[in-house]
């Protein structure tokens, strides 16, 4: 798809040319991804300012447990693997390969999202809540505006599987996959991000 | 997936097909359809907001003025700056994008058609939602800049809900700016007749595309601040709240690196407008075309560079502000290249004094004294004096009303006639704008002396014998004026509808493509894609130019032969995207949201997300078109 | 209010600025819009005979456009920034006061002790440095005569240096929206000679004298209980009374002022009296709440508050 300029739009039959070479759906969907750049940024930013205003409530040092998150980190890292697969498979036409992809990087998004609910519990019962102080607030907001953009990413896998299932996922619809997993890999990369930015960085 | 509708299509998926009537205009993604809607809301916007103007005029008039009492002057002054920038300004900017960038850059419709619809009912039905706080407690009162922690912590103002509608209603907006902004920009890169390259591209497209831009960046960046106001509010976290070791200006910062490049945002557009308006009306190409469209993009990235301008009295330190200060002062370089170009294209033309002319150079002569009264704010110590006195309400006037708003009524003005197929009263609009100009001078003039006379902004009453009785009551009297101009303008509009004077293709001699079609244009735009060879195509279809560089008339010029495809006479063939009533359904889900964080009910939150999703759900599983 | 005149070292210096900046900007806007007018008179249709020729630029021209603005405002700037960090440095030998931003009125305390309210006392010729600070919102201190304005945050602290020349009184007003009585958020900068500034803080150090004619209303606000069991003494102190309240005004020296509530009203009998029948009904949003009192009840608190001398 990447390599041929001519694209259905969304009009069906006719097929354009678009001046830049770019798919439009693939445009559209950069542009919408250097806009949650500016939207992760700020919530970093505001993060970066608070993460040791920690008042009475826990420090970073305190509540972190990093080998458990790293463990969580690799699974949401791995669900990257997984997506290119399951691009991989449709651009073959293998439909059974790619849902069993999807449905493995749905999965690995699963238990990564379960991985932070975990996590903030145990946080909680460690004194760390929204209200504890500006590190709890930032910390929370931040990567709880990240784990719902991993559940949103879930919610379109599962239905890019259902569509598949019911045979409304033809090859030619490959770039929607295509889209979904570029949604995809921005989230693991934010995460990686967050992970170095938030948890590592001294 | 099947991209025609068959017979065994279930009903909700089937795409509506009704061409007229209100079904049509619910279901429209034909992107001349949307534009005129986002222009009429816009405008019953701006007639509400005007109203707001109005009553904090008529309170100011007299020292200790009664016409309002405090509560509701301030949220009057709060909900007529947030209407204007967010529902009047911005939407009547993207009435503009929608109908005209397709037709401007030689294309059938913008690249998402359906996105187009859904960002429109997303802005109308945020609007509503923060219109409703009038019927609920009462309207935003905290200023459209919404400093916390006076805004985020509810103890501070009166009213229990007040600012959770203007949060999550600006939350909505912004969903609606930022679709319609990735949008306009695939639709600008992408869709361009061929031949249409980057430089040849009209101004207007140039400055609508730094608009979009700005937008798409812009908005993620006033969504967190509003998100964590929200959650001070509503689940106490610490954003703001220095009792518990948050920082308020933490707001101030994310709110003006958003609030900056939101001038641009308002602004662009309407010199982009000028810029095609000024070469018609002097029969010359615009002078240094290149160094407009580059001061164009360089506003835009100096725009990310000067926020701190706003916060000179904050104490950032002698540091920050000294380097914000010049970086301030020379953000009115590109401003004023823009500004000697357009002179210049003016000089040595033959200038035909059009109302569409008049407002833009209305535009021109307003926007220089808001321009220079704006470099004055960038000598630091001295704004400290300026800084929230009515100085500072003039100068934004001089630029957002004498700038921004004369540029769209000019705007309005010269593409009526291909919108509508008719003129608008050329008698009546020079009425219009010459009661506009002279109602805008006494209106915002004297506003500087009374800054200079150091009355404050956001004050609901004032004590006599400081020497601002005068010219407040000649502020009151020239927004009146204003008000009367107005009324002017909606007297010729709904009577030149009607039976204004029928337009030819045509009408002002133009130099883009959306002249070289019908007026009105039919939903098809371009039966045949045009071939571009040239910036200002159209006219150099039209006219050669002698050894003296004067253009003479092409014989049979304008015709129909740069075309890369034929499609007969009716346009048959031709493909539109079909209508659908997913955008409105996901748009309807936005505000039920909302409304379940003000009312902290689940059930109403669920609900909402369902409406939403179903919407989404529907947008990607209904056909690509109509049954045939 | 108005700051094109002012009183004092440090805003004259901004002053001056202004008018430099001022100078040019009017010439600029002279000769731009006056060649836009001539320039539409000279090329209005019909002047001339014949199409106009197709110009389409001239770099030279566009250089020459660029470079003058930028000539301009570097020396804008060249005279600008200097002043900006001098101004920030905090002078030797200045008086300090703590100013705390409320809704809706100004505090002050003083390092000799004092504590009042709304009119700031300063002694002329001798900078004054000003240390902010809110217990609520945003606030902005401003005395547009004597300096600009600085904005008052809670959790910060923020300095503004202001200097009087000449004794007298200066109006300013609090310049950053503060809620629903922002216009009712006043203040009043009294200068004096010096030495008559020692003289005010002496008085001022002493407790209130104490007038038996107004020792009903004395006890009235010491151990009076008004509307739901609210007495005086819970929000206001006085100074060698048991009265220690911190939330409203210190009002130890109130019948010495010129101005009270947030420097919205004259002190008069009159004014205290309709101020006590009903705050709130006086300045929206006022924390002070409607006590209920009786006209001899007010009359006899009028006569200790005016006694507060």
């Amino acid at each position: 798809m990447s390599d041929t300029a001519v694209v259905e739009t969304e009009h069906g039959h006719e097929a354009h040319q678009t001046y830049t070479g770019l798919d439009n759906v693939k445009l559209a969907m950069w542009a919408f991804l250097g806009s949650e750049c500016l939207f992760f940024g700020a919530l970093i930013s505001a993060h970066l300012l608070y993460r040791n205003r920690t008042g009475d409530g826990p420090t970073r040092q305190e509540v972190y447990d990093i080998p458990y998150t790293s463990v969580s980190s690799f699974v949401l890292l791995m669900s990257s693997l997984t997506m290119v697969l399951a691009l991989a498979a449709i651009q073959k036409g293998d439909q059974r390969k790619l849902r069993i992809w999807l449905m493995a990087t749905a999965m690995l998004g699963a238990s990564f999202i379960g991985g932070q609910v975990y996590e903030f519990t145990t946080f909680v019962q460690e004194g760390l809540t929204l209200q504890t102080s500006p590190f709890g607030s930032s910390f929370f907001v931040l990567t709880g505006f990240h784990g719902a953009h991993v559940t949103i990413g879930i919610l379109m896998l599962l239905s890019l599987f259902a569509m598949s299932k019911i045979g409304r996922l033809p090859p030619s619809d490959a770039n929607k996959v295509e889209m979904i997993g570029l949604y995809w890999h921005f989230v693991d990369i934010v995460w990686i991000v967050i992970f170095t930015i938030v948890y590592l960085f001294p | 997936m099947s991209t025609v509708a068959s017979p065994t299509t279930p009903w909700f998926l089937r795409r509506p097909q009704a061409k007229t009537g209100l079904w049509s205009w619910l279901t429209t993604v034909d992107h001349k359809r949307i534009g005129l809607l986002y222009g009429y809301t816009a405008f019953i916007f701006f007639i509400l907001g005007g109203i707001e103007a109005l009553l904090i005029r008529a309170q100011l008039a007299t020292p200790d003025g009664t016409v309002v009492d405090a509560d509701l002057y301030n949220q009057l002054f709060t909900t007529h700056g947030v209407t204007m920038i967010f529902l009047v300004v911005m939407p009547m900017g993207a009435a503009f994008f929608n109908y005209m960038i397709p037709l401007m850059i030689g294309a059938r419709d913008v690249a998402f058609p359906r996105l187009n619809a859904l960002s429109y009912w997303a802005f109308l039905f945020g609007g509503l939602f923060l219109y409703s706080s009038w019927f609920m407690g009462g309207a935003p009162d905290g200023g459209w800049f919404g400093y916390a922690p006076l805004t985020s912590n509810p103890d501070f103002l009166p009213g229990a809900h007040r600012l959770d509608f203007y949060a999550l209603g600006l939350q909505i907006l912004g969903i609606a700016s930022i679709v319609a902004s990735a949008n306009f920009i695939v639709t600008i890169l992408n869709m361009r007749a061929p031949g249409m390259k980057l430089l040849r591209m009209p101004v207007f497209i140039w400055m609508s595309l730094v608009v979009n831009f700005l937008l798409l960046f812009a908005m993620p960046i006033i969504a967190v601040a509003l998100f964590m106001m929200t959650f001070d509010r509503n689940f106490s976290t610490l954003f703001f709240d220095s009792a518990g070791g948050g920082d308020p200006i933490l707001w101030q910062h994310l709110f003006w690196l958003f609030g900056h490049p939101e001038v641009y945002i308002l602004i662009l557009p309407a010199m982009g407008i000028v810029s095609e308006i000024l070469p018609v009306f002097s029969r010359k190409p615009l002078f240094g075309y290149s160094f407009v469209v580059l001061s164009g993009a360089a506003i835009g990235f100096m725009g990310w560079g000067v926020w701190a301008h706003h916060m000179f009295t904050v104490g950032l330190g002698p540091a920050a502000n000294a380097a914000f200060a010049v970086s301030t002062m020379f953000i009115a370089v590109p401003t004023g290249v823009k500004i000697f170009n357009w002179m210049a294209t003016l000089a040595g033309g033959s200038l035909r004094f059009k109302t569409p002319m008049l407002f833009s150079l209305g535009f021109i002569a307003m926007f220089i004294i808001g321009g220079l009264s704006g470099v004055t704010h960038s000598i630091v110590p001295h704004d400290a004096q300026q800084q929230d006195t009515y100085y500072i309400v003039a100068h934004f006037h001089y630029v957002l009303f004498g700038g921004a708003i004369f540029g769209l009524f000019g705007g309005i003005y010269y593409w009526f006639p291909k919108i509508f197929g008719r003129l608008l009263d050329e008698r009546k609009g020079k009425v219009h704008f010459w009661l506009m100009l002279i109602g805008f001078n006494l209106a915002f003039g004297p506003m500087h002396i009374l800054g200079l006379k150091g009355m404050p902004r956001r004050y609901y009453h004032y004590q006599s014998g400081l020497g601002w009785e005068l010219w407040n009551m000649v502020a009151t009297i020239g927004a009146f004026i204003i008000a009367l101009s107005v009324l002017v303008f909606i007297f010729n509009f709904a009577q030149s509808r009607k039976k204004g004077e029928v337009a030819s293709e045509d009408p002002w001699d133009g130099r883009t493509l959306e002249w070289s079609i019908p007026s009105p244009p039919p939903e098809y735009n371009f039966k045949d894609v045009p071939l571009v060879e040239d910036r200002d195509d159209f006219w150099h279809r039209k006219y050669k130019e002698d050894q003296k560089g004067r253009p003479i008339p092409v014989p049979a010029g304008g015709s129909e032969e740069h075309s890369s495809e034929d499609h007969g006479d009716e346009g048959h063939g031709i493909h539109l995207p079909s209508p659908s009533f997913y955008p409105l359904i996901a748009a309807l889900g936005l505000p039920v949201m909302a409304y379940a964080v003000i009312w902290n009910s689940w059930p109403l939150g669920i609900i909402g997300a369902v409406v939403a999703l179903s919407g989404f759900y529907g947008w990607v599983l209904e056909p690509a078109a109509a049954e045939h | 209010m108005n700051f094109l005149k002012p009183e004092g070292p440090i805003a004259r210096e901004a002053d001056r600025l202004w008018d430099i900046t001022f100078f040019i900007s009017v010439v600029v806007f002279f000769l731009v819009e006056g060649a836009l007018v001539l320039i539409l008179i000279k090329f209005r249709e019909g002047a001339r005979r014949g199409e106009p020729k197709q110009v389409h630029g001239h770099t030279r021209f566009e250089i020459l456009w660029t470079i003058i603005p930028v000539l301009l405002l570097v020396g804008v700037a060249y005279i600008t920034v200097p002043v900006i960090f001098t101004q920030a440095r905090q002078p030797e030998g200045a008086l300090k006061v703590e100013v705390i931003g409320h809704q809706w009125w100004w505090e002050y305390k003083y390092e000799s002790g004092v504590v009042t309210a709304n009119d700031l006392h300063i002694p002329t010729d001798r900078p004054v440095l000003l240390e902010l600070k809110s217990v609520d919102v945003i606030h902005s201190y401003w005395i547009p005569k004597l300096a600009g304005k600085q904005d008052v945050v809670p959790g910060r602290i923020n300095h503004l240096i202001i200097e009087a020349t000449e004794p007298g009184t200066y109006l300013g007003q609090c310049a950053e929206y503060c809620g629903l009585s922002h216009a009712n958020m006043r203040a009043t900068a009294v200068a004096h000679e010096p030495a008559d500034f020692d003289t005010w803080v002496q008085e001022q150090l002493a407790d209130s004298a104490n007038d038996p004619l107004a020792a009903e209303g004395r006890e009235l606000f010491l151990n009076g209980k008004f509307a739901d069991d609210q007495q005086c003494v819970a929000c206001h102190a006085v100074k060698g009374t048991p009265a220690q309240g911190i939330v409203g005004p210190n009002l130890t020296h109130l019948g010495s002022r010129e101005r009270f509530a947030g420097s919205m009203f004259d002190r008069t009998d009159e004014n205290l009296a309709a101020w006590l029948e009903d705050p709130p009904a006086r300045k929206p949003g006022s924390r002070m709440p409607d006590l209920d009192l009786t006209d001899d009840q007010i009359t006899a608190l009028v006569a200790y508050l005016q006694s507060l001398k």
